[in-house]
C-alpha cells in the first residue's frame, strides 16, 4: 500500500507541474496585454507596470521566474487589485467555499448514500422508484436552475428562507448548500444504489444469509464496503465538480467566495488571479482525485495487498 | 426418525412468460449420520429444492406451492423468517459450489469463521476464535494460527472450500447442504474435498444433502441417492441399487454417460502429421519467467486422437492454442505436415490455417452472438473458397446436416440454442475448412453429462468420417481415456507421463499419474 | 452476407439480438416517452426557421414582458420578444452542442480507445496512461479558462467539451475491445485466417456497439448541461445567438418579476435531459450493457 501511495503522488507531480505549464502559457498567450483595456496609459506607466508584474523579460523566464515563486507558495499580485496578493484573495474566499462544499458534500453524501442503498434493498418497487424518480430529477435539473427555482419558492415565495448572502442571517446557508449538493446526492444515489445490488447479488452474501445472520447485519457488514467502493472513487470527480458549481452557486446567492472571484477575475481579465487561482484549484482536485482513489484502493484487501507488505 | 423429511415440495418462478414450476412435488429423507445425494442437470430443480428448505429462494419471482418439510418435527416451511434464521447456520448450515465467490473478500476470514459461532451462541469472539483455530487445524489448512488473519484472496480455490466448510461446521449443525462443493476444482482436489467431506461426517455424525450434476463424484460417499430430472424424482434410492439395479431410464442413461473403459490400441500406422519438438512458451519477467509450458515434445500421427491430461495450470491450453498461433511461442518448433509452423507469416499462414481448428471450451463465448449459424459456417466457406456464393448453401446445410442440427435452423442466432447445440455449431464451424487437424480444447467440460457424451461421440464419428487428426485436450482422465488413443500427462508445463488409455490406467509409471487416477471419482464402483 | 438468407425460406427466422433490445426497448415505456420527445425536438429544430411564431430577432420594446397569451404562447421577455420563438432557436444552438460534441468525442474516443484496445501491449499502456493523466485533469476549469482566453466561440466550445468527453469513451471502448479480444468466438476467427479488418469489422464492432450507444446517449445531456453552465455564467453562446442555458441566465435574472421567463427555458432544458437519460437507462437494459457508468 506505501508503494501504491508513494507511485500516485509521484504520477501526481508531473500532472500539476503540466496544469501549471499549459495554464501559464494559456494566459500568456491570450490575445490582448492586461493593460490594453485601459486607455491611454502613459508608456513610462506602462512599462513600470510590465515591469511590476515580469512583463518585460522573455516568456520562458517569465515561466521560470514564476515556478520559482510557486514554489515558495507565492501565486503573484492580482493585476485588478493593486496592492493584493493572489494569496491574499484566495486566503478571503477560501473559507467561505470550503465550508460551502463541505455542507454540500455532506448533503450529497449522507442523503444520496441512504436512498441509494435503501433503494438497493427493495428493488424494483415503490421503495427503490421513489428514491430513484427523485434522483433522475436532481440528475436532469441542472445547478442554475434548481438555485432560482429553490430562491423563487422558498426564498421570494414562501419567505421561509434568506435569498442570498452567507453567515449574515440564520439559514442562510442552506438553500446554497441544497442546490450544490443537489446533482451529486443524485449521482451518488444512483451509483451506491448500482453498487449495492451489484454486491447484494454475489455469492457471499447468499452464503451470510446462510449463517442465519439477520439482513440488516447482511447489509452493513457484508455487502456495505464493497457496495460503496464505487462511491469513494466517486468522491474524487465529484469534489473537482463541487468547485465548479460553486462558480454558479456563488453567483446566484452572491456569497464571496472564490468561486465568485474565479467568475470575476475571468471576465475582469486579471490574468494572475484566473493563473493563480487555476493553479490552486486545479493541484487541490488532483490530490484529492488522489486522496478519493487511494481511499477506494486501500478499501479494496486485494489491491492493498498488492502494492503492500502487510502480509 | 428420519433428520429431515421432505414431502411434495412444490416451488414455482413467477416471471413475466408466466409461472414455471421449477420443483414438482419431490419427497425425500435424510437420515442421521447418513449421506443424501441429489443428482441432476441443470435445470432439474436440484439446487432450488434444498435453497427453499432454507428460504435462500428469493421470493419473489420465487414462491413455495406446497408441501412440507419436517426437521425434528418442525415443518421448515411454515417457519416465519425469524424461526429460520434460527436455524439456517445452527442446525443447517450449507457449503456451496464457487470458493472463489462465496466468501467475503472484504473480510478476513477468521472473522467470517466466527460470525455464526458468535451470532447464534452469543460466545465471546476469543472463545470462538479458538474453537474456528481447531476447525482450521481439522479441516486441513496449514499454519492456521497465521492464516486465520488472512483475505480470501490469499488462499486457492481448495484451500477456500475448506474455510467454507469450516464454517459450516462451526456451530456442529444437525445438516449440512453441500451444493455442487467440489466441481469448481482440479480433480485432485476435488478427491481430497470429498474424503474431507466425508469423513467429517462420520466424525461429527450428521445429515449431509450432497447435492451435484455427476453421479459418479458421489459413487463413493452416498448413502442414499435421488434422482431429478424436470423438477421431479424420478429415482430414488441406495447406492447399490441406483449404481446396479437403476430401473428409470434417465437413471440408466446417466450412468451410460459416465465415460468408461479405453480404446483399444490403436495400430501404429500412418505418417507423423504434427511434430512438436521442446516447445516453450514462458511469460512476464525474463529474469523470473512463468514457465507455462517448459521443453514439451510430442508428435501426432496421421489419423490420431491424442489425449492432453493435466489440471488447472498445467499448459495444456496454452500448448493447443500455440499449435494453431494463437499464443506466442517462446522457443521450440512445431512441424505440421512438413512445414515449420513458428515463424510462418502472411499467406503461408493463411493457408495453413485451413488445414488446423479448434474447438472451444465455452459454447457460449465462442460464437459470435451477432451472427446467424448460417453466418458463422459461411464465414470460413467464403474465405477459402471452397464454396462460392451459389455452392454455400448447399455446403452450409450439408455441416448442418453432419453435426446433427435441424436444417430449419440455419438462420437462428446462438442465443436460440442450448449448450450441446452450440456445440455443435462450433464443432461445424471447424470441420468447415474440411481440416486435417484439430485441437478440442474442454470441448465438453462445460455441458450436461448427457449432452457430454453425445457431443463426444459425436466428435470421434466425425473424426473418423472426416479423417481427423485431433489434440483433445481435457481436465478429465475418464473423458480422455473414452476418445483418445495415446494419452499425455501433464504436470506444471512439463509432460509427465504418455502411454494408451490401457497403460496409463493399468500401469502408470509415475506417482502425479497415478495421483490423477486415484482422483478419478467413483472408481471403485465404476470400473 | 445475410442477403443469401433470403433463398432459405423454409428455414425459421431467428432474432437478433438488436431485435430483442428493441423489443425490450419498446416495452420500456420512459425510455419509448424519451425517444419519442427527442425525436420531436430534433424535427422542431430542424423546422425552426420555418414554424417559429415570430422572426428571431423580432422585438417590441413597447410591449416588454407579458405572460403567456393567444399571441405569444410562452409569453415575452423584457424586449418583448416572443419566448417561444427563443426557446426554439435556444433549442437549435442547445441540441447542435449536444450533438456536434458529443459526435466529438465518439470519434476521437472510439478510436483512441479501439486502437489501444487491439494493440495491447506498450502501445496499450502508453495511450491508457495518457487518458489516465488527462482524467486527473481539473478540466471544467480549463473549460472556463479557455473561453475566458479565447473568446466565446461556439466551435472552440465544440472542441473543448468533446475533448473532455472522449476520456470515458475511450476506455469504454478499450474495455470492449480487450475483452472482446479474448473472446473465444475472436480466437476462432484468427484461426480460421480472417484478416485482421474483417475481424475488426465483422466481429469486435458489432458487439462492442451496444455500449458505444448507451454510453453516447447518456453524454449527449451531460454535455447540453457543460454548455448551459458555461452560458448561464456568460463564458458560453453569446448574444445576438442564444441557447436554453443562455435564456435560464436571463430569466434567473428577472425571476422575481417574469417567472415564466425562467421557468420555460428551464422546462425546456430538463425535459431534454430527462428524455435523454431516460432513453439511455432504457437502452442499457435492453442492450444488457452492464457497468456503463451510472
Amino acid at each position: 500500500m506505501e508503494r501504491f501511495i508513494a507511485l500516485r503522488l509521484l504520477q501526481a507531480i508531473p500532472v500539476i507541474l503540466a496544469v501549471i505549464t499549459v495554464t501559464f502559457f494559456l494566459v500568456r498567450v491570450a490575445p490582448g496585454g492586461p493593460f490594453d483595456s485601459e486607455k491611454a496609459v502613459i508608456p513610462e506607466v506602462k512599462a513600470a507596470l510590465e515591469r511590476q508584474y515580469r512583463l518585460d523579460l522573455p516568456l520562458l523566464q517569465q515561466y521560470t521566474a514564476y515556478l520559482g515563486d510557486l514554489a515558495q507558495g507565492d501565486l503573484g499580485p492580482s493585476f485588478k487589485y493593486p496592492g493584493r496578493s493572489v494569496n491574499e484573495l484566495i486566503a478571503a474566499g477560501l473559507p467561505v467555499t470550503a465550508e460551502l462544499g463541505l455542507y454540500a458534500l455532506l448533503v450529497a453524501v449522507l442523503i444520496g448514500g441512504s436512498a441509494g442503498i435503501f433503494a438497493s434493498l427493495k428493488p424494483n418497487t415503490a421503495q427503490d422508484y421513489l428514491p430513484m424518480a427523485a434522483a433522475m430529477i436532481g440528475i436532469c435539473m441542472p445547478t442554475f436552475l434548481l438555485g432560482p427555482l429553490l430562491v423563487l419558492v422558498f426564498g421570494i415565495h414562501l419567505e421561509w428562507l434568506p435569498v442570498s448572502g452567507w453567515g449574515d442571517i440564520p439559514g442562510d446557508k442552506l438553500l446554497p448548500s441544497i442546490t450544490l449538493g443537489a446533482a451529486y446526492a443524485a449521482y451518488i444515489a444512483r451509483l451506491s444504489r448500482a453498487g449495492m445490488l451489484e454486491v447484494l447479488n454475489q455469492d457471499y452474501i447468499r452464503t451470510a444469509r446462510a449463517k442465519g445472520l439477520p439482513e440488516w447485519q447482511v447489509v452493513v457488514k457484508h455487502a456495505l464496503r464493497g457496495g460503496l467502493i464505487p462511491v469513494v472513487a466517486f468522491l474524487g470527480p465529484a469534489f473537482a465538480g463541487l468547485l465548479a458549481g460553486s462558480f454558479v452557486v456563488e453567483t446566484i446567492f452572491q456569497i464571496p467566495g472564490l468561486g465568485r472571484f474565479y467568475v470575476q477575475a475571468a471576465f475582469n481579465r486579471d490574468y494572475t488571479m484566473i493563473l493563480g487561482t487555476t493553479v490552486f484549484l486545479s493541484t487541490l482536485i488532483v490530490l484529492f482525485n488522489l486522496a478519493s482513489d487511494i481511499l477506494a484502493a486501500w478499501l479494496n484487501p486485494r489491491l492493498r495487498h498488492q502494492f503492500g507488505s502487510s502480509r | 426418525m428420519a433428520l429431515l423429511s421432505v414431502d411434495d415440495l412444490k416451488v414455482s418462478f413467477v416471471g413475466r412468460a408466466g409461472v414455471t414450476r421449477a420443483v414438482d412435488g419431490i419427497s425425500f429423507t435424510v437420515e442421521k449420520g447418513q449421506i443424501t445425494a441429489i443428482i441432476g442437470e441443470s435445470g432439474s430443480g436440484k439446487s432450488v429444492a434444498c435453497y427453499s428448505l432454507l428460504g435462500l429462494v428469493p421470493m419473489p419471482p420465487g414462491r413455495i406451492d406446497g408441501g412440507r418439510a419436517l426437521f425434528e418435527d418442525r415443518d421448515l416451511l411454515a417457519m416465519s423468517e425469524r424461526e429460520l434464521r434460527e436455524v439456517r447456520g445452527r442446525d443447517i448450515a450449507m457449503v456451496f459450489q464457487d470458493p472463489m465467490t462465496c466468501l467475503n473478500p472484504y473480510l478476513r476470514i477468521g472473522e467470517q469463521l466466527i460470525e455464526p459461532l458468535v451470532y447464534h451462541q452469543r460466545v465471546s469472539k476469543d472463545e470462538a476464535r479458538k474453537r474456528a483455530l481447531e476447525l482450521l487445524e481439522e479441516v486441513g489448512i496449514r499454519d492456521p494460527a497465521t492464516t486465520i488473519d488472512n483475505y480470501p484472496h490469499e488462499f486457492s480455490g481448495g484451500m477456500r472450500q475448506r474455510v467454507m466448510i469450516a464454517m459450516a461446521l462451526i456451530n456442529e449443525p444437525k445438516l449440512l447442504i453441500a451444493d455442487e462443493p467440489t466441481t469448481a476444482l482440479d480433480v485432485t482436489i476435488q478427491a481430497q474435498i470429498l474424503r474431507l467431506l466425508a469423513d467429517l461426517q462420520k466424525k461429527h455424525d450428521i445429515g449431509v444433502i450432497f447435492i451435484s450434476h455427476d453421479l459418479a463424484v458421489v459413487a463413493d460417499i452416498a448413502d442414499q441417492i435421488a434422482v431429478m430430472e424436470k423438477g421431479r424424482i424420478v429415482e430414488h434410492g441406495n447406492r447399490q441399487k441406483i449404481f446396479h439395479g437403476a430401473e428409470h431410464p434417465y437413471t440408466r442413461k446417466l450412468l451410460a454417460a459416465i465415460p468408461a473403459g479405453s480404446r483399444p490400441a490403436p495400430e501404429a500406422n500412418g505418417d507423423v502429421l504434427v511434430d512438436v519438438q521442446r516447445l516453450r512458451t514462458w511469460f512476464g519477467d525474463p529474469a523470473a519467467p512463468v514457465k507455462a509450458v517448459n521443453d514439451v515434445s510430442f508428435s501426432a500421427r496421421r489419423g490420431e486422437v491424442l489425449g492432453l491430461v493435466g489440471e488447472s495450470g498445467s499448459g495444456k491450453s496454452t500448448i493447443g492454442r500455440s499449435l494453431l498461433r494463437l499464443a506466442p511461442v517462446t522457443g521450440g518448433s512445431i512441424c505440421f505436415d512438413g512445414t515449420e509452423l513458428t515463424g510462418l507469416e502472411g499467406r503461408a499462414l493463411k493457408a495453413m490455417r485451413r488445414r488446423m481448428q479448434m474447438i472451444f471450451q465455452d459454447p457460449f463465448a465462442s460464437l459470435n452472438p451477432r451472427m446467424t449459424v448460417y453466418d458463422t459456417l459461411a464465414e470460413p466457406l467464403l474465405l477459402h473458397r471452397i464454396a462460392n456464393r451459389r455452392s454455400v448453401e448447399e455446403k452450409v446445410l450439408k455441416l448442418m446436416d453432419d453435426v446433427g442440427l435441424a436444417r430449419a435452423f440455419v438462420r437462428k442466432y446462438p442465443h436460440e440454442f442450448s449448450g450441446g447445440q452450440r456445440q455443435r455449431i462450433a464443432i461445424g464451424r471447424a470441420l468447415a475448412t474440411r481440416p486435417d487437424f484439430v485441437v478440442a480444447d474442454e470441448p465438453v467440460s462445460a455441458l450436461d453429462v448427457t449432452i457430454q457424451a453425445q457431443i463426444l461421440d459425436l466428435m470421434l464419428e466425425l473424426g473418423k468420417e472426416y479423417g481427423l487428426t485431433m489434440l483433445f485436450i481435457s481436465h478429465d482422465l475418464a473423458v480422455v481415456r473414452h476418445i483418445a488413443d495415446r494419452i499425455i500427462v501433464l504436470f506444471r508445463g512439463e509432460i509427465v507421463e504418455e502411454g494408451t488409455g490401457q497403460q496409463l490406467f493399468e500401469a502408470p509409471q509415475e506417482d502425479y499419474t497415478r495421483r490423477l487416477l486415484d482422483s478419478i471419482p467413483g472408481r471403485g464402483l465404476l470400473a | 452476407m445475410s442477403d443469401v438468407a433470403s433463398t432459405l425460406e423454409y428455414a425459421e427466422a431467428g432474432t437478433s439480438l438488436w431485435q430483442d433490445a428493441w423489443v425490450r426497448l419498446r416495452r420500456n415505456r420512459l425510455a419509448v416517452f424519451g425517444l419519442v420527445v427527442m425525436a420531436t425536438l430534433i424535427v422542431l429544430a430542424l423546422l425552426t426557421p420555418w414554424i417559429a411564431p415570430y422572426a428571431y430577432d423580432a422585438q417590441d420594446l413597447d410591449l416588454g414582458a407579458t405572460p403567456p397569451s393567444a399571441a405569444h404562447w410562452l409569453g415575452t421577455d423584457v424586449f418583448g420578444r416572443d419566448m417561444l420563438t427563443q426557446i426554439l432557436y435556444g433549442g437549435r444552438i442547445s441540441l447542435a452542442v449536444g450533438f456536434v460534441a458529443t459526435a466529438v468525442a465518439l470519434l476521437i474516443g472510439v478510436t483512441w480507445g479501439a486502437i489501444a484496445g487491439y494493440a495491447g501491449g506498450k502501445v496499450d499502456a502508453v495511450m491508457m496512461r495518457l487518458v489516465d493523466i488527462l482524467y486527473a485533469l481539473p478540466f471544467m476549469i480549463f473549460i472556463v479558462l479557455l473561453m475566458v482566453v479565447f473568446g466565446r466561440n461556439v466551435l472552440l466550445l465544440f472542441l473543448a467539451i468533446g475533448a473532455v468527453e472522449w476520456l470515458t469513451m475511450a476506455r469504454i471502448m478499450r474495455g470492449q475491445v480487450q475483452s472482446l479480444r479474448q473472446q473465444e468466438f475472436v480466437e476462432a476467427a484468427i484461426s480460421i485466417g480472417l484478416p485482421t479488418t474483417t475481424i475488426i469489422r465483422r466481429h469486435l464492432v458489432p458487439n462492442a456497439l451496444g455500449p458505444i450507444i448507451v454510453y453516447t446517449t447518456l453524454t449527449i445531456p451531460q454535455v447540453m448541461l457543460l454548455e448551459a453552465f458555461l452560458s448561464f455564467l456568460g463564458l458560453g453562446i453569446q448574444p445576438p445567438q442564444t441557447s436554453w442555458g443562455l435564456l435560464i441566465s436571463y430569466g434567473a435574472e428577472t425571476m422575481e418579476e417574469y417567472p415564466w421567463l425562467l421557468i420555460f427555458p428551464g422546462a425546456a432544458l430538463t425535459l431534454t435531459l430527462f428524455s435523454l437519460n431516460f432513453l439511455g437507462d432504457g437502452l442499457r437494459d435492453a442492450l444488457d450493457v452492464r457497468g456503463a457508468k451510472d
